[in-house]
């Protein structure tokens, strides 16, 4: 029985990982922003972190709703939801990241003559890197189950296939969708981890001969 | 090189440095040391302008600190922090042309100072420069935080408690190297550390502080040899005080309450004498009390039943090492040691006895070394 050619596989799931990771990259750059801004101004960072919290406990299916109505339907209301979800993990970690730095290499870079610039572009960031990466992947395999559910708001991603597949009570179709979905996800997290290994590599304390 | 004029620093209420001038000349190794709390890392943190003093002024080169942009006077003058601070990021190449790189030093130059830098400490560049700050021993390490300070050849470098985090044979060995560093290149370093005999096998000029004043700056002799008060004797130690083991002399060091005997000297009066002082040889000297030689209890016992003897002068006395009493004690030492010899007879120049140089006087000397006790008291 043919559940749907593969071209169209294909195409949903370009689809599906192009919204999740325009969403994701737009948090990305406005959270990496808001999270560094926080750690200059320590003060509001608790407040601002609990505020930007409130959007994940809004449910996705409300959040979806609530965006239709500015966005209309299509791609980019799921890319606004993915957004806002994103934005928590991202802000928390980057800014947790670049205060975990050591303050001694802060020192070691400014007494060098860093201006703070160039401290927070070469030791700052650098150093956080593992623990953005983190943040990263959280936001991305999250974004995945938000863009399966935007169908219902005329999203153009793997969903579709479930969305279909459960309309027609067709287990074949609902998995054509299903299981990219959940490989992508397990693929993301296993390439993610790596990277986020490899990066913290020499920050690891290691035994030398 | 670094004056201080008139510097003090508060906190909010807390005052750490009052009112300090210091005058560091160009080329000294000067040590800031002091117990913790008492503004010596405040003061080295001013120089290079990471803590800005509440009053007074600062010249580096002659040239007023505050007007110069603090990112520029850092990129000349060089930082080496106790937690080293290597990039862990970065390669132990990409470490050191830091600063070169933000003063825009071409990539062939900076390539070129990285291999001659680490060939310098005797590190092979082949092997290091690809590596990470984790793969190396905290000793290559603060090694490689050096020469990231060295980078730029800047005449000054600051040094807070450079040392202090590594064990005790790795630090020696960066002790000697920094010094031979700075004598070499012939830079100023100011050095923070709260280790008094770092400080004295280091510094040109030592700066005791406490409580945010300088108590007393003086070169290590000095200190060690005139200590201003009971603050800088307490803070040094009792231990190191007059101690100085080569200028020790053999007189000081030797027992002069000797037991002598003259050629003339009876037989058997000789051998009563030995006893009553529990002695095993007689050292024989002329009228004059010039030596002749030691005669040991065996060779007593060997001709006392053989035949009549009236005088000690009728025996051979057996010739044996002596020192001159101005020798140095450690040449004794070295002889009694290297030779494995009981004692060493200490004459003067005109050869008469004037004491002796036992086992008993080297643990005794060395007693005074470690415990400050003076050797010859007794």
């Amino acid at each position: 029985m043919l559940i749907a050619d593969w071209s169209e596989i294909i195409e949903r799931i370009l689809v599906h990982f192009q919204i999740s990771v325009t969403g994701v990259a737009l948090a990305t750059i406005v959270g990496m922003v808001i999270g560094i801004a926080l750690t200059r101004f320590p003060k509001i960072a608790t407040p601002a972190l609990s505020i930007i919290e409130v959007f994940q406990t809004i449910p996705s299916l409300a959040m979806l709703s609530i965006l239709l109505i500015f966005l209309g339907l299509g791609n980019n209301t799921a890319i606004m939801a993915i957004f806002f979800y994103s934005l928590l993990p991202i802000v928390r970690n980057t800014h947790a990241g670049i205060l975990s730095v050591d303050p001694a290499l802060l020192d070691a870079g400014r007494g060098m003559g860093m201006n703070s610039l160039q401290v927070l572009f070469k030791v700052e960031i650098p150093n956080a890197i593992p623990v953005i990466v983190s943040g990263l992947r959280i936001s991305l395999i999250t974004a995945y189950g938000i863009v399966t559910i935007s169908v219902l708001v005329g999203g153009g991603g793997l969903g579709r296939f479930v969305y279909r597949g459960i309309q027609m009570q067709n287990m074949g179709v609902m998995l054509t969708g299903a299981i990219p979905i959940a490989a992508m996800a397990f693929l993301t997290d296993l390439l993610l981890n790596a990277l986020e290994k490899r990066l913290t590599k020499h920050s690891r304390p290691r035994l030398t001969a | 090189m670094v004056v201080f004029e008139n510097i003090s620093k508060s906190f909010g209420n807390n005052v750490v440095i009052q009112n300090l001038s210091l005058n560091i000349k160009r080329g000294q190794f000067a040590v800031l040391i002091g117990p913790s709390g008492c503004g010596k890392t405040t003061s080295l943190r001013m120089i290079n302008r990471l803590i800005e003093p509440t009053m007074g002024t600062i010249l580096v080169d002659d040239q007023d600190i505050s007007k110069v942009n603090p990112v520029d006077l850092r990129r000349q003058i060089g930082y080496v922090i106790q937690q080293i601070g290597l990039f862990p990021n970065m390669t132990i190449e990409q470490n050191i042309e830091v600063v070169p790189k933000l003063l825009g030093w071409p990539k062939e130059k900076r390539r070129e100072r990285v291999r001659e830098l680490l060939e310098m400490v005797g590190m092979n560049p082949l092997q290091y420069c690809n590596r990470y700050p984790s793969e190396l021993s905290g000793g290559q390490q603060q090694r490689v935080g050096v020469l990231r300070a060295l980078a730029v050849s800047p005449p000054l470098l600051l040094m807070d408690e450079p040392f202090g985090a590594l064990d005790p044979i790795t630090r020696e060995t960066l002790q000697d190297e920094i010094k031979k560093l700075q004598t070499d290149l012939g830079i100023t370093i100011v050095f923070v550390t709260h280790d008094i005999d770092e400080a004295v096998k280091l510094a040109d000029v030592i700066i005791l502080m406490k409580d945010g004043k300088i108590v007393q700056a003086a070169p290590p002799e000095e200190l060690l040899s005139n200590p201003a008060g009971d603050f800088v004797r307490e803070f040094i130690g009792k231990k190191r005080l007059h101690v100085n083991y080569d200028v020790d002399l053999v007189r000081e060091i030797m027992n002069s309450k000797i037991f002598t005997v003259t050629k003339s000297k009876g037989f058997a009066e000789s051998i009563a004498l030995m006893r009553q002082r529990n002695v095993d040889s007689l050292i024989v000297t002329d009228d004059d009390g010039r030596l002749e030689g030691v005669i040991p209890v065996e060779a007593l016992r060997d001709v006392a039943g053989k035949k009549m003897i009236n005088t000690i002068g009728e025996l051979e006395p057996a010739k044996v090492p002596t020192i001159n009493l101005n020798a140095q004690a450690r040449e004794a030492f070295d002889t009694i040691l290297s030779e494995k010899l009981p004692y060493l007879i200490v004459v003067d120049s005109k050869n008469r006895v004037r004491g002796l140089v036992t086992k008993t006087s080297l643990v005794k000397a060395l007693a005074g070394v470690v415990w400050g006790e003076n050797a010859d008291d007794e």
